[in-house]
């Protein structure tokens, strides 16, 4: 037996499973119905415990090819009904026993659903998984010494050391263009859709300058995903505002506030975040309408300070790189989810065009990216 | 893009009577379309031939016309209408193909309406089995390899190309009728040629067997401005090779990875994009390899579906509604998700729970036939469950089925799973008793190809029945969103969870104000239709005009009552004791309506009551009363009516006493059974104690009844209410087939076209008697059998909503089930202001049934005693004849205009035999009978043909018929049961979709509809027109 605590008192019962062990993070969940390894292992996902909303998890077990980075990033796995089969032809390990291997403590025959209306209520909070002889007395204990995401960097948790290149996989014959990637926890999906469209990257750690980005020569900056509270991160905006307006840059998720942040825009958390595989987009300049994967617990305000944009077109105005315009907003609750400079040849999205996992309908933005860059290059 | 204001007018198909492979799903789908549609402010015209569905209520649309769904009454309807637009794509393959005809043939050009939803050459590109291929491969994806086969030839070629085995599917039918899975040469050449002769347009499709691949369908949606969403995948736990129709089915899909899901769901978009379905829902079928993921597409339905259906039930989605608004011009994000009301319909539902369809058999009733699963649908309904886990759904699912046997599943395990290897309707009863012995996940997947994480499952399940339930009974809701949002739509299911931290269960659903909880009818099944479920959204309707809050408790899928729309709250649960005190003990409701379901809440009311529930309208001992033969013949007796005498046996023994005493000819069946299940007349000892031997009757302690059977009498059925001090006569239908054919099977008249007015008066005051007698407060339905002219007999009284009810109310233009909830939550006939005489008009209203022959094909279709439709018709005309006629035709057996008619009747028969074929020749056609008949045929001076029996060999009649040279045939049953000559006669006759008449009564209304038609096409006439000021 063990038990999910969260700081206001909030107890739910289930039974361990992964790991032995307690966990504390932010509590967040998940509405996808497919794709839990992908999640697990998104750097996003880091200090947080992720609760499924999906009863049965562990359906088709594991796989390498499923890996959003080379480990698990969530603290531990909240589920309704796990499973650990490993039928499914392609899996190489059971689910339940993948994450006791690498030591992520889980909880089971939880009622998720009704954790999940808690969240929604209240907000996401801290809380942890514990082995049902924690008394809630240590369990609280445990959780207060646990940071709040607000105001957290943890892209440097994520961050590699050291610079490396990953060479293209696909088309353009190592004639594709050259990207630097500012990694605050890129995952994997983005960079195969990057590579398999005949780029080569140069990812450095998030602490990189402007200076060394561009002494690399690039055609163009890519900025990634990854966990934490964006207003953490001035010294990444600082670099970037060297940058926008130099480079075509590109950017995903806490890439996209951290270039709004760039441009003067505000941050804030979100009350329970955007998780999930099923959000719809509006592109405010062409009125589609995308299905889009999330991951992300802080949103960017309006020009001015609106948390919400009810728009049927690009929201404009100037800034020290020209022209803005907020190009997406989440037709669910109106918030921003992109940003373009025209002039600067700048433009990112909050959700996950590269999915993994969720909905491809976003993957022409790679298209788009990479089309520039080389259309750039061959000076067209 | 807001809706267009250029259309004004809308014409919707609807999908005719309830048949297997289309049934109360596009009632469901209709009825929300004209729902919405009116609301936007269209005015809607509404053809459909079958009465029992909600969308044929008047309130549903500007004219309703209940007429065939062919070519000639719809173009009439157009012209009278002229509707601006045609919307085809929510009234099932009937409609689709109906559209398709009219855009062919230049009807809507000429008048100028355009088809929305999905364009003619959408439809074509879906239907059309090569066309489909070719847009395939052009937009990339992969289909089996296949073949077009127009010919046996053709169909030859196509098998050295092909191989063994191989998957015939004919174009243009339904749920696949007519196709199969050939596994040796033998089976191929059989199935191709009955293909062949089932598709409208002679083409099959040989296709490369992906037998034993997983079966995965997508909802998927698109817009004008081209945003598509998918809304629900469904995995068939049954792989590929049974119709998905019969297989049990699981949403969301379980079995694919997140990388294997993303790329079928980029084919589907791929799909509806390349068919071209600009706007609405369509359901897209692929295979996949389970070893190699590779996917191919099967085939996609450019229109709403079963399937569609099933994924609004289980999502919350309702794709119908929405396909309607996205038809007349609004986008997706235009449109509000009715749930939470604060998102947009442009998303993808994600549910946290999980949902099980389970297909209902029938095939008790089709002796002969081989209860075996193909590609060929034969489940007459489903039940949908909901759950917190599979098992909680597929438990409950499996609770749902209400069998009225139980599997026999008490084999050797080797037995079980070899049985278990031939998928039959018990399929799932006998792999969980395999495991249950101790046979293990290899061996089964071995078997079966099912998936083994469902293996694991049910594994689980049968080693642990308890693990499955364990935890509180909590009702969750189904929201859209996984509670990402608020839902504001009351739409609930059990699971079993842990309670929450004060120690209670964590409900969403609470108790809400004034409730009546009225009881759903499960599963449709044979007797147990669509019309229960008529009757109870009427009674929906009739709680919430009081201001009372109506509850609805149903498990059923496909029907108008399981719309959220319909209720206050609903509670998508199994109708058993247990799960409807849970639902009972959360509402604590004002009172438990049980009278509209049909048997399967009258089979909860006695232990309703015992636990202390108030059952409003007729009380359980009235309903007892009715039921038991005693207290029912003495209560007649004391009424001053008769009843043709009868015996209750205890025991085969005391059955062949008692038949002594009552007489031969008999109706002999088990106590407490709808739809004549298991009903027989015999004509002597011998045939009685083979009857006894043969069926249940009498096993486990049941009583076994015994009527006298009245032969060559006229059955009367009367659908009246009752307040317990008045009653009012609704309507009196007379059955055009003699008594001794179930009352559901006959085909009936409104009103009586050959009963004088002293016998109808006696006929409503005998009516009164035994309604107030019983103490009926609501419906009674009474069955009466005239002999002679002038003898009245009480065959049963049945103090509920019966299977009329729809048809009366249509006919008459007052909704009986309405005013008797009404009743029963207090008021009096007296203050309903109803009129005297209800049935005086100037049209005449026939009922005909709809039989699923053509899907058994070795059962006989001779009708009988027990019931065997699946779904109804109604003309409405002028004369009896002219609305027999429409009846014949809407049913799809329309009579010849002349030709060739084929007779053999009984010797019994012979001499009013010959008076029809006189009355045939008379119309010009050509007689040909066998010897005995076309003796008697001879001597009335008819010229007439001898056909030899089939004993006699060929060319022989069965031979003449299947050559295409016969379009008539009248056949009284000389013998029935599997190869008599009668049996092979029949069978022939529906395998060619030739009418076949098989009681005289029937073949002279054919007759005189025959002869009325040839004053041209009868015209159309609109509900509204009929009962203008009503």
């Amino acid at each position: 037996m063990s038990f999910v605590y969260l700081e206001d008192g909030a107890r739910f019962d289930g039974v361990a499973c992964g790991a032995a062990g307690a966990a504390v993070g932010e509590v967040v969940f998940n509405t996808g119905m497919s794709g839990y390894q992908e999640s697990i292992t998104d750097p996003s996902y880091a200090r947080q415990l992720l609760t499924f909303t999906y009863p049965h998890i562990g359906n088709y077990g594991v796989s390498e090819a499923a890996m959003e980075s080379s480990a698990v990033h969530a603290r531990g796995a909240i589920m309704r009904a796990a499973r650990n089969g490993r039928h499914c032809a392609g899996a190489e390990s059971g689910w339940l026993d993948w994450l006791a291997g690498r030591g992520v403590v889980a909880i089971t025959d939880l009622d998720t659903r009704a954790l999940v209306r808690h969240i929604r209520e209240a907000g996401s909070m801290r809380g942890g998984i514990f082995p049902a002889e924690v008394s809630e007395q240590r369990a609280r204990e445990l959780i207060a010494a646990e940071p709040s995401m607000n105001g957290r960097d943890l892209a440097q948790e994520v961050s590699p050391a050291e610079a490396f290149t990953l060479e293209p996989t696909g088309a353009g014959g190592g004639d594709g263009p050259t990207i630097a990637v500012i990694d605050t926890g890129i995952k994997s999906s983005i960079a195969s859709n990057l590579r398999a469209r005949g780029a080569r990257l140069r990812v450095y750690p998030c602490t990189v300058s402007a200076a060394e980005i561009l002494d690399g020569e690039p055609d163009g900056v890519f900025i990634a995903n990854g966990p934490g509270d964006p207003a953490a991160l001035a010294y990444i905006v600082e670099e970037l505002r060297s940058l926008v307006g130099r480079l075509p840059v590109f950017g995903i998720c806490l890439g996209h506030q951290l270039l709004c942040r760039a441009v003067g825009l505000e941050t804030y958390k979100l009350r329970f975040g955007h998780r999930g595989a099923n959000h719809p987009v509006k592109d405010l300049e062409t009125g589609r309408v995308e299905i889009t994967s999330q991951n992300h617990g802080f949103a960017v305000l309006g020009p001015a300070g609106e948390r919400t944009l009810d728009v049927d077109e690009p929201v404009r105005w100037e800034t020290d790189f020209g022209v803005a315009e907020l190009t997406h907003i989440n037709l669910y609750d109106h918030t921003v989810e992109g940003l373009r400079l025209p002039e600067a040849g700048a433009s990112t999205v909050q959700y996950h065009p590269e999915a993994g996992p969720g909905p491809h309908d976003a993957l022409h933005l790679f298209d788009r990216f990479i089309g520039e860059l080389s259309r750039a290059r061959a000076g067209i | 893009m807001p809706r267009r204001d250029d259309l004004k007018r809308i014409l919707i198909l609807g999908s005719g009577p309830i048949v297997i492979g289309q049934a109360a799903e596009f009632d469901y789908s209709g009825a929300q379309a004209c729902r919405v549609l009116a609301a936007e402010g269209y005015e809607v015209i509404l053809v459909n031939s079958n009465p029992a569905t909600i969308m044929t209520d008047p309130d549903f649309a500007t004219a309703t016309y209940i007429e065939p769904l062919l070519p000639g009454p719809v173009t009439q309807v157009i012209e009278r209408e002229r509707p601006d637009a045609l919307l085809a794509t929510l009234g099932g393959q009937t409609a689709l193909n109906l559209a398709s005809t009219l855009s062919a043939d230049g009807t809507l050009d000429r008048f100028g309406v355009e088809l929305i939803g999905a364009s003619a050459d959408a439809i074509r590109r879906a239907e059309d089995r090569e066309l489909f291929r070719e847009t395939m491969v052009s937009a990339g994806l992969r289909v089996p390899r296949s073949m077009i086969a127009s010919s046996v030839a053709e169909g030859e070629a196509a098998l050295s190309e092909i191989g063994l085995p191989a998957i015939v599917r004919p174009a243009f039918t339904l749920g696949g009728q007519g196709g199969g899975i050939a596994r040796t040469r033998a089976e191929y050449e059989q199935i191709v040629a009955g293909g062949l002769a089932a598709s409208p347009i002679g083409q099959v499709l040989i296709e490369e067997s992906v037998l034993g691949w997983g079966e995965f369908e997508l909802e998927v949606m698109r817009d004008r401005a081209d945003n598509a969403v998918i809304v629900c995948s469904i995995e068939n736990v049954d792989p590929m090779g049974v119709h998905t129709g019969d297989s049990v089915t699981v949403a969301p899909q379980q079995s694919l990875s997140d990388a294997v899901y993303q790329e079928l769901r980029d084919q589907a978009i791929a799909v509806i994009r390349a068919i071209g379905v600009e706007t609405g829902g369509s359901n897209v079928q692929f295979a996949v390899n389970p070893t190699t993921h590779e996917i191919v597409v099967i085939e996609m339905n450019p229109r709403v579906s079963r399937s569609s259906a099933l994924a609004s039930k289980a999502t919350g989605f309702p794709i119908a509604k929405i396909a309607a608004r996205l038809a007349v011009g609004y986008t997706l994000e235009e449109i509000p998700n009715d749930i939470t009301l604060a998102t947009p319909a442009s998303f993808e539902p994600t549910i946290d729970y999980v949902v099980v369809k389970w297909p209902r058999f029938a095939f008790e009733k089709f002796a002969g036939a081989e209860p075996v699963l193909t590609t060929h649908m034969k489940s007459v309904g489903e039940a949908m469950a909901i759950g917190r886990t599979f098992a909680q759904a597929f438990v409950k699912a499996m609770r749902s089925r209400e069998l009225d046997v139980s599997p026999e599943v008490d084999l050797p395990v080797e037995e079980l799973l070899s049985r278990a290897q031939r998928p039959g309707a018990s399929r799932y009863d006998e792999i969980l008793e395999a495991l249950r012995r101790g046979a293990s996940v290899e061996e089964l997947h071995e078997r079966t190809a099912i998936d083994p994480w469902f293996l694991a499952e049910f594994a689980e399940i049968a080693r642990d029945p308890d693990s499955t339930f364990r935890g509180v009974r909590t009702f969750k809701a189904v929201d859209t969103c996984a509670a990402e949002f608020a839902a504001s739509t009351p739409y609930f299911y059990s699971g079993w969870e842990r309670p929450g931290q004060d120690g209670k269960p964590t409900h969403e659903a609470a108790r809400g104000e004034r409730a009546i909880v009225i009881l759903g009818s499960g599963p449709n099944r044979i007797g147990q239709g669509i019309e229960f479920d008529y009757c109870c959204v009427h009674a929906a309707q009739a709680v919430r005009a009081t201001g009372r809050e109506a509850v609805m408790i149903n498990c059923n899928p496909e029907t108008v009552s399981t719309d959220y729309d319909t209720s206050d709250r609903l509670y998508f649960e199994p109708l058993t004791l247990e799960d409807v005190l849970g639902v009972i003990e959360l509402e604590q409701p004002e009172g438990v309506i049980v009278q509209f379901g049909g048997q399967t809440p009258l089979r909860l009311a006695a232990g309703l009551e015992q636990a202390g529930v108030k059952l409003l309208g007729t009380g359980v001992d009235a309903i007892d009363a009715a039921e038991d033969r005693g207290r029912f013949g003495a209560l007649l007796a004391a009424s001053g009516c008769k009843a043709a005498p009868f015996a209750t046996a205890q025991s085969i023994p005391d059955a062949l006493r008692e038949a002594e005493r009552v007489g031969f000819p008999l109706l002999v069946r088990p106590s407490y059974v709808l739809g004549g299940r298991a009903m027989e007349i015999v004509y002597s000892t011998e045939a009685l104690a083979d009857y006894l031997e043969r069926s249940t009757a009498g096993a486990d302690g049941r009583e076994i009844y015994l009527d006298r059977f009245l032969e060559n009498a006229i059955e009367v059925d009367v659908d009246a209410l009752c307040d317990g001090t008045e009653v009012w006569v609704a309507g009196i239908m007379q059955h055009v087939e003699e008594a001794g054919i179930h009352s559901g099977d006959s085909a009936c008249v409104l009103p009586p076209h050959s009963l004088g007015g002293p016998m109808l008066a006696r006929i409503c005051e005998q009516t009164s008697q035994i309604a107030l007698s019983l103490g009926v407060i609501g419906l009674i339905n009474i069955q009466f059998a005239v002999v002679g002219g002038d003898e009245l007999f009480v065959i049963e009284a049945n103090p509920r909503a019966s299977r009329t009810v729809p048809f009366v109310s249509k006919a008459i233009g007052f909704p009986l089930a309405k005013l008797a909830c009404r009743i029963m939550l207090g008021e009096r006939i007296a203050e309903l202001g109803l009129p005297a005489d209800p049935m005086r008009g100037t049209h005449v209203c026939v009922k005909e049934a709809v039989m699923p022959f053509n899907r058994f094909l070795g059962a006989d279709s001779l009708l009988g005693p027990e019931m065997r439709s699946t779904g109804e018709v109604m003309g409405i005309a002028v004369d009896f004849p002219t609305a027999f006629a429409k009846a014949q035709a809407a049913a799809g057996s329309a009579l010849p205009d002349t030709g060739t008619a084929f007779i053999t009747v009984t010797d019994g028969d012979k001499p009013a035999g010959a008076g029809l074929a006189a009355q045939l020749h008379d119309l010009d056609f050509r007689i040909v009978a066998t010897r005995g008949t076309a003796q008697a045929i001879e001597r009335m001076g008819i010229p007439v043909t001898v056909l030899n029996k089939v004993g006699e060999g060929s060319p022989h009649v069965v031979d003449w018929i299947a050559r295409g040279d016969v379009d008539l045939v009248i056949n009284t049953p000389t013998g029935s049961g599997a190869r008599s000559d009668g049996w092979e006669i029949r069978r022939a006759a529906h395998t060619r979709g030739i009418p076949a008449i098989t009681t005289l009564s029937g073949g002279q209304a054919a007759i005189r509809a025959i002869r009325s038609a040839r004053g041209g096409e009868p015209s159309v006439i609109s509900l509204q027109e009929l009962h203008r000021g009503r």
